[in-house]
């Protein structure tokens, strides 16, 4: 992305911009240090001693969710392409209802503090812990690597920072403040970052929703028609001819490319599911029903804030134009900067601004103590001392495992600043709906499933998802690949999602049928019971 | 937190026990009217969501015929796939609430109260 370096426009004051993001983080610094008091147990600190209510929950999953790929990346899809940026936000928005109605509730009833404790219940502990683990650690790299990556971009348009060593810079600092979170907070502290966070970037939205609506007399069709005569006037080579009121602008064209798109679709409507910091959330609220209600506020809120994108998106196409988002820095994802700039001056600018970084930092804080307690609970104390450590060394080794991960998020960070960061949140969603959601779905309802099955479907689907990645288009053998200048692509889609994910469902059946049925029918009664009753999970009745 | 506020130990259920829950016609009950309404359920919205990217993919032509000044179908069927979302997840809520808790508490309530 040479578009970075270069001398471009720059926008508000960089000072109110870093200012405002400086008192977000004292205030959450604040309620994080005053909210976890007590983190001594391992479930004070993997669950935050399962206190939230299912409203802070849910509010804590959409500030999970919503990452700054969701909010900038979205928003600015559709500003430049039109309606297929809208097709992302309705797969991401569906995909919740895989999690409501087939996982949320059975796996809050059936684990403890990680994806592995509901994978490996019934079956040989630890090589499927070691897998699940090895999912997990894996699934979260890859999206902490892409929200680290987008940071790049983001501060060169908002603070103006632009040389690279500038950039690096912040990159570490966001890395710093994000294993301080994680130190100091544990999962209490790094929910409540998560939900002052959901809040201030919903109300944004929402804010500069209203005053996009009000400056069309409340009619969006005006909206739609400005925002395709802004796009047919454009100067940028290739953009004044798309429709950017139907889909087609960006995955329109040839066979080979419809095909990715529909790839790209079950990725996204089946990964949701299968994200273990989205799953370790459903552990921080004390019932299922809990899970239920944390699920249905979590659906109202990323159904409203795609909404709003919707109408942020065309917004900025017809009241910035395609041709100041493009030669901005962060090209595609300055819309919704620029936007909130052309509505509501440096104040407005400087909020929004704040709020994408706030966005970064919560959600790889949320990352880090996911993928660090499934180390040390699953990697370091199942698999490595067979279950004989305490509480209280899992939660030690636990924050060391985030400290070397908040190290290496940096490193990899600066190193991946300005790469095609698309294509790593699709990996991730790929990554999770191929090795993670159908050992989750099976375990839960499939009685005779086993261990083979679910070692030959989570190693099947993780190795075929990276391995179709690897020599796919996006790595190399094209203009925008990762590494331009080698072509070693044989596999002719972007996302590997249409192959991987029904590879690794078939997998699980497979193997399961071919191994004999030795899992001890009285832990799989066990596990079927609890998750449906959720005995042992929740508070008894009071006698 | 009091004793009697912690979750019982699930150990302190035999496996023996286990079974035999899992066999109950109450426990058997609940297990089916779950499977009948959310298999189905995400069928149809599964479905619903594949004939849409299946027309945004290759019906472009159908999913931008304008109906009402610049809003199409495309916009529509999109906007539908929120409303469905919204409609499942409040038809699941009612249902669960009525038919799943219920089930579940009475025999929750019965294993707790053989080992306190």
């Amino acid at each position: 992305m040479t578009t970075l370096l270069a001398q471009t426009e720059t926008i508000g004051n960089p000072v109110a911009n870093i200012g405002i993001f400086s008192l977000f983080v004292v205030v959450t610094m604040i309620v994080v240090i005053r909210a976890s008091k007590r983190n001594a147990t391992a479930d004070e600190f993997f669950t935050g001693g399962r206190g939230f209510s299912g409203p802070q929950n849910g509010i804590a999953i959409a500030g999970d969710y919503l990452s700054a790929a969701s909010f900038l990346g979205i928003a600015g899809a559709i500003a430049v392409y039109g309606y297929d940026g809208f097709l992302y936000s309705i797969g991401f928005l569906v995909a919740w209802l895989v999690a409501l109605l087939l996982v949320a509730e059975l796996l809050r009833n059936t684990g403890r503090f990680t994806m592995a404790d509901v994978l490996s219940f019934r079956l040989k502990q630890r090589p499927v812990r070691l897998a699940a683990a090895t999912n997990t650690l894996t699934v979260s790299l890859f999206y902490l690597l892409a929200q680290m990556a987008g940071a790049g971009g983001l501060v060169a348009l908002l603070l103006d920072i632009n040389s690279r060593t500038g950039q690096s810079v912040v990159i570490a600092v966001v890395g710093v403040l994000m294993i301080v979170y994680v130190l100091v907070g544990g999962m209490k502290g790094t929910t409540w970052v998560q939900i002052i966070k959901a809040v201030l970037l919903i109300a944004g939205a929402g804010f500069m929703t209203v005053m996009v609506l009000a400056k069309f007399g409340m009619n969006f069709s005006e909206i739609l028609g400005s925002a395709q005569s802004a796009i047919s006037g454009s100067t940028t080579t290739g953009v004044a001819g798309r429709d950017v009121l139907a889909p087609g602008a960006q995955y329109g064209g040839s066979l080979t490319s419809q095909i990715n798109f529909i790839s790209l679709a079950i990725a996204l409507v089946l990964g949701t599911a299968g994200l273990p910091h989205v799953l370790m959330r459903f552990y921080t609220v004390p019932t299922a029903k809990e899970a239920r209600r944390s699920v249905v506020w979590a659906i109202a809120l990323i159904g409203a804030f795609y909404l709003f994108t919707l109408v942020l998106g065309y917004g900025a196409a017809a009241l910035v134009g395609p041709d100041r988002i493009l030669g901005a820095a962060g090209g595609v994802n300055s819309a919704a900067p620029l936007l909130a700039f052309e509505l509501g001056g440096v104040v407005l600018l400087g909020v929004i601004s704040a709020v994408a970084f706030a966005t970064i930092l919560a959600v790889v804080a949320g990352l880090t103590i996911t993928a660090s307690a499934s180390f040390a609970h699953d990697i370091y104390a199942s698999v490595m001392k067979s279950h004989k450590v305490t509480e209280a060394e899992q939660v030690r080794v636990s924050r060391i495992t985030a400290v070397v991960l908040g190290v290496l998020a940096i490193g990899l960070g600066i190193l991946a600043n300005g790469q095609n960061i698309a294509f790593l949140v699709a990996l991730a969603f790929a990554v999770a709906a191929a090795a993670n959601l159908p050992t989750i779905i099976y375990s839960l309802y499939w009685r005779r499933f086993n261990t083979r099955g679910a070692l030959w479907s989570m190693y099947g689907g993780l190795i075929s998802t990276i391995v179709l990645i690897v020599f796919s288009p996006a790595v190399s053998g094209s203009k925008t690949a990762m590494i331009p200048g080698a072509d070693f692509a044989w596999f002719p889609l972007a996302n590997p999602g249409i192959v991987s994910i029904p590879l690794a469902f078939i997998l699980g059946i497979v193997g399961t049928l071919t191994s004999p049925d030795d899992e001890d029918p009285k832990v799989a009664a066990e596990m079927e019971v609890r998750s449906l009753t959720g005995i042992g999970a929740e508070k008894a009745v009071a006698h | 937190m009091s004793e009697t506020d912690l979750p019982i130990r699930p150990e302190a259920i035999s496996g023996e026990r286990y079974l035999e829950v899992q066999a109950s016609p109450e426990f058997q009950e609940l297990r089916t009217r779950l499977r009948r309404f959310v298999f189905p359920m995400t069928a149809v919205f599964l479905v619903w969501y594949a004939v849409y990217v299946l027309l945004g993919a290759f019906a472009t032509g159908f999913m931008g015929t304008k109906v009402w000044g610049d809003i199409n179908v495309g916009l529509i069927i999109g906007l539908g796939q929120f409303l469905s979302t919204f409609l499942i997840t409040g038809l699941y809520v009612r249902f669960a609430n009525r038919e799943l808790d219920p089930r579940a508490a009475a025999i929750r309530t019965q294993l707790e109260s053989e080992i306190r």
